[in-house]
């Protein structure tokens, strides 16, 4: 295994300059037709970074309603929908596909040393059930709205006359959509590995992909036939949920957060893979304890299944019930803090860069910090009881959704925006857009800790006047943390076309991807690339005549990084 | 700014940085869990910050620096951080557990208050059959709530009380606390239930020990005690201080505004179109069935939502509401073709 440890790793770059799989075909239709896991990653790119735009701007509207207590700008209704939507867009557009579809679809085959993943076909359709599924959500905007909230509780859910039918029917495509990158995923690591690239050489990100996508395909059918049912009840008045018609709209939140609560960890885990990458490369140093944050995710992924009930505390299940879902939920926060505690290692005596994408590795410890040990007081009966459905809530899951999910999808946005669009975006900027949205993010959800613990309930349209003074500053540091993303759209957009021309290692990465030109290649690889470990950083040096890392030729003893793999 | 809290200040039960007074026996123990894990959440914060601030500063290397050189992985200390927070997450689940077993259970002694929740209202009704839209309690007595709903599943919160569980149609849910200070505390609704979800608010009235039974006696026989139209007026719109109405302004207004129905005021006496075309006038028997039977009789232009006051309503509260009705009739058209 350790015969290729000298190689020069070049094996991926091809010949001609110019020639990558943007410029290979031109025209819309060689997009809308095309199989190259890269354009589709792009093509998903495009559609979640304007899904986040679209639930940003329901977050702004939100926001700007609590300025006051009662009517700011819109009636009790309009609220309710926009929080609804708020929620909807974010979660089934945004967050979940977020890191796996888009950059995911991007990346993976890459750092795997592979032409593309197992279905190319099935990808492609996966991504035309995501678009189907965003067309459903927005047409159920454009006949009424909805205005459930995300959750969709009966028998709320069954009576109201917004257009829920459409919503839910859009989110059961998605999760079909979800599915498919799912089992394609799954297959492609399994099968499609070169030689040498061996379970515990996989770059982490590769491994949290791995476990997110078990549990797409595990949990998504369950929301599914929910969905379907809750359907059914409304369409055919068939009772299963609606106490007046003979059902139990207790079984509905079971099935919901069967789904829903592992669901959290289809968007957290990606985004826990992300940080090991940026950490890593950005500390110039091996990830610290390889094997236990790959077998965290895989931990992560099982014990998330059996914690749902946490959300139903105060739902009227038995308190046995409640009592051993409390206790599986403070089992999963092991894995979690044996990750966090490993990045925090990998800093350890390293060279750390602090470059955009590691600042907002750095946000994520700080505020998934947060969202993760406030997820403790939540994990805890006696004190969730008192702050379950409060503004607690709420900032919590910001803190770990947000503050975790979307720091790590824009850190990991910047770090292969390199790779994806072959242009360097100004660092200036984004340091200052990036400390920005970490001020803003803080003064928004902070405050909602204290509204929450003094009492405050969420998706509340009116409140007390006590409460006033903390929901206008959240409101203020939501504005600055627009600012911050509209200022990113900014230079990133004027990067596309100003931009210096990337460097294939513009980071000093030790991952496969970063062998490929930037951009890549139309096929990744001419032919299997040498497979090392993928934290071994001891050959990597800065060449500044190209203004980025290059592997160094000088072959030198395999045990010169101290890496895992061996 | 996690540090800025002012914390510690438990005595005496007023409000915190991060909690609200305390109003019951089990607030003190859920604040007690709440700073323990606080503390711990600040220190194992403290450590992660602080060493990712230490090692940026310390290790910040330039473009192209090379690390000093350290192990990639180190079992003992796997191990130890691996340990270390199992011990934790289990001492936090023992405490939270102890405080969930105290509020589960209501002793058998408590005071037994039924509650029914329903968009957007909630009503208490007392051992004497007494209904009331706050929740008076006895000081220093075990109060015991056994909840429903008519509509959508509901949750009655209490933050002064720490206390909170859901009201959901087609089952019983029960909860208890035991009041320890007089006075008055918010009420909310924190399951989301649509349009008035944020006024399904009510108050929290802990009387003074010994005068809870008199509030109640007197309580349950204001209605005869005051002329119908009077007794009318408060049932529909309440008392200044909120008190004594049933929710009808939840929905209506007497201000001749439309709302989530009709306006009640100039509507006794005068003709009104119903949904299927017909004409009729809004005499006492409309009215009546209008609170009995709401979804008999629709006006134009309003949705069927309107939920029965069957049972909820006395005889003599209807008599009284309809003669509150007749006295905000405004002038009197003539009644063509009544009966």
């Amino acid at each position: 295994m350790t015969s290729i440890a000298g190689h020069p790793g070049i094996a991926g770059r091809i010949a001609e300059a110019g020639a990558n799989y943007l410029s290979e075909r031109r025209g819309i239709l060689s997009w809308v037709f095309t199989l190259d896991h890269k354009r589709i990653g792009v093509m998903y790119l495009v559609s979640i970074l304007f899904s986040f735009l679209l639930g940003g701007v329901f977050a702004l509207l939100v926001r700007t309603e609590l300025l006051t207590p009662r009517r700011t700008i819109m009636d009790a209704d309009t609220y309710n929908q926009m929080f609804t939507l708020h929620g909807v867009v974010m979660i089934f557009l945004f967050i979940i596909p977020g890191i796996p579809a888009a950059l995911g679809n991007f990346v993976l085959p890459i750092m795997l040393g592979a032409r593309d993943v197992a279905f190319p076909r099935l990808n492609l359709f996966s991504y035309y059930l995501y678009v189907l599924g965003a067309v459903f959500a927005v047409l159920a905007i454009a006949t009424g709205g909805v205005d459930t909230g995300w959750t969709f509780y009966v028998p709320y859910s069954t009576t109201t006359n917004t257009s829920v039918t459409a919503v839910v029917l859009g989110a059961f495509i998605l999760g079909f959509s979800s599915i498919f990158t799912g089992i394609n995923f799954i297959v492609t690591i399994h099968k499609l590995r070169p030689p040498g690239m061996t379970w515990f050489r996989m770059p982490l990100f590769l491994w949290a992909l791995y476990a997110t996508a078990i549990i797409q395909v595990l949990a998504t059918p369950v929301l599914g036939i929910t969905l379907l049912l809750l359907v059914a009840e409304r369409l055919l008045r068939v009772g299963i949920f609606d106490p007046a018609l003979g059902g139990d709209p207790v079984l509905f939140q079971h099935f919901f957060w069967f789904y829903s609560h592992p669901a959290v960890y289809i968007m957290i885990l990606p985004a826990m893979g992300v940080m090991s990458e940026l950490v890593s490369t950005f500390s110039h140093k091996p990830i610290f304890g390889y094997r236990f944050v790959a077998l965290s995710s895989v931990a992560i992924a099982m014990i998330s299944f059996l914690v749902w009930g946490h959300h139903m505390f105060t739902s009227g299940q038995s308190p046995l019930a409640s009592m051993i879902f409390s206790f599986l939920t403070f089992m999963v926060a092991i894995p979690s803090a044996i990750k966090v505690f490993n990045w925090v290692a990998t800093m350890y005596r390293g060279a750390i860069d602090l470059k955009t994408p590691m600042l907002y590795a750095l946000w994520f410890l700080f505020l998934f910090g947060i969202g993760g040990l406030t997820g403790l007081f939540l994990g805890a009966l006696a004190v969730d009881v008192h702050v379950h459905d409060t503004y607690f809530v709420v900032a919590h899951f910001h803190y770990t959704m947000f503050g975790g999910v979307a720091m790590a999808f824009v850190g990991g946005l910047h770090y292969w925006w390199p790779k994806i669009t072959g242009r360097m975006y100004s660092e200036l900027w984004g340091r200052l857009a990036a400390l920005l949205v970490f001020v803003g993010f803080n003064l928004t959800f902070f405050t909602q800790f204290v509204l929450g613990t003094h009492g405050m309930p969420r998706r509340y349209y009116n409140y007390p006047a006590h409460f006033t003074s903390y929901h206008q500053h959240s409101t203020l540091g939501a504005y600055l943390t627009a600012a911050g993303f509209f200022l990113t759209a900014g230079y990133l957009i004027h990067s596309l076309f100003r931009g210096r021309r990337a460097p294939a290692n513009p980071w000093g990465g030790a991952t496969l991807e970063w062998q490929c030109s930037s951009p890549p290649p139309a096929h990744n690889f001419d032919r299997p690339p040498p497979v090392g470990d993928p934290y071994d950083m001891s050959r990597i040096r800065y060449d500044d005549a190209i203004g980025g890392y290059v592997t160094a030729e000088v072959a030198e003893p395999a045990g010169a990084g101290g890496g895992p793999g061996r | 700014m996690a540090t800025a809290t002012g914390t510690g200040l438990l005595a005496q039960g007023g409000p915190t940085f991060w909690m609200p007074p305390q109003g019951s026996t089990g607030a003190s123990a859920v604040d007690w869990a709440f700073y323990l894990i606080y503390y711990i959440a600040v220190f194992f914060f403290l450590v992660i910050v602080g060493l990712t601030a230490i090692f940026v500063v310390r290790y910040r290397g330039r473009r192209g620096a090379r690390p000093e050189g350290a192990p990639s992985s180190h079992l003992a200390v796997e191990l130890t951080w691996t340990l270390i927070p199992t011990v934790v997450v289990i001492v936090i689940f023992t405490v939270g557990l102890g405080g969930f077993m105290d509020i589960s259970f209501a002793p058998l002694n408590a005071y037994e208050i039924q509650v029914v929740g329903q968009k957007w209202k909630w009503f208490f009704q007392y051992p004497n059959g007494y209904v009331d839209s706050d929740l008076h309690v006895p000081e220093g007595r075990p109060v015991r709530l056994v909840l429903s709903s008519q509509d959508v599943v509901h949750n009655l919160y209490i933050p002064a009380f720490r206390v909170k569980m859901d009201a959901v149609p087609g089952r019983y849910t029960k909860m208890w606390f035991h009041a320890t200070r007089p006075g008055e505390y918010d009420l909310y609704c924190a399951e989301y239930c649509g349009t008035g979800h944020s006024d399904m608010v009510a108050r929290a009235v802990v009387h003074p020990a010994g005068q809870f039974e008199k509030w109640l006696e007197s309580a349950g026989n204001w209605v005869e005690a005051v002329p119908p139209a009077e007794a009318g007026r408060i049932l529909t719109v309440g008392r200044p201080d909120g008190s004594g109405g049933r929710g009808c302004t939840q929905c209506h207004r007497v201000d001749g505004q439309a709302h989530i129905g009709p306006p009640l005021n100039g509507l006794f006496g005068h003709e009104v179109t119903l949904a299927d075309g017909t004409r009729v006038v809004a005499d006492e028997n409309y009215l009546r069935e209008s609170l009995i039977d709401p979804q008999a009789k629709i006006v134009a232009g309003y949705q069927a939502v309107m939920p029965t006051y069957k049972g909820r309503l006395k005889e003599r509260e209807i008599t009284a509401i309809i003669e509150y009705l007749k006295s905000i009739a405004g002038p009197r058209e003539p009644a063509r073709g009544a009966q």
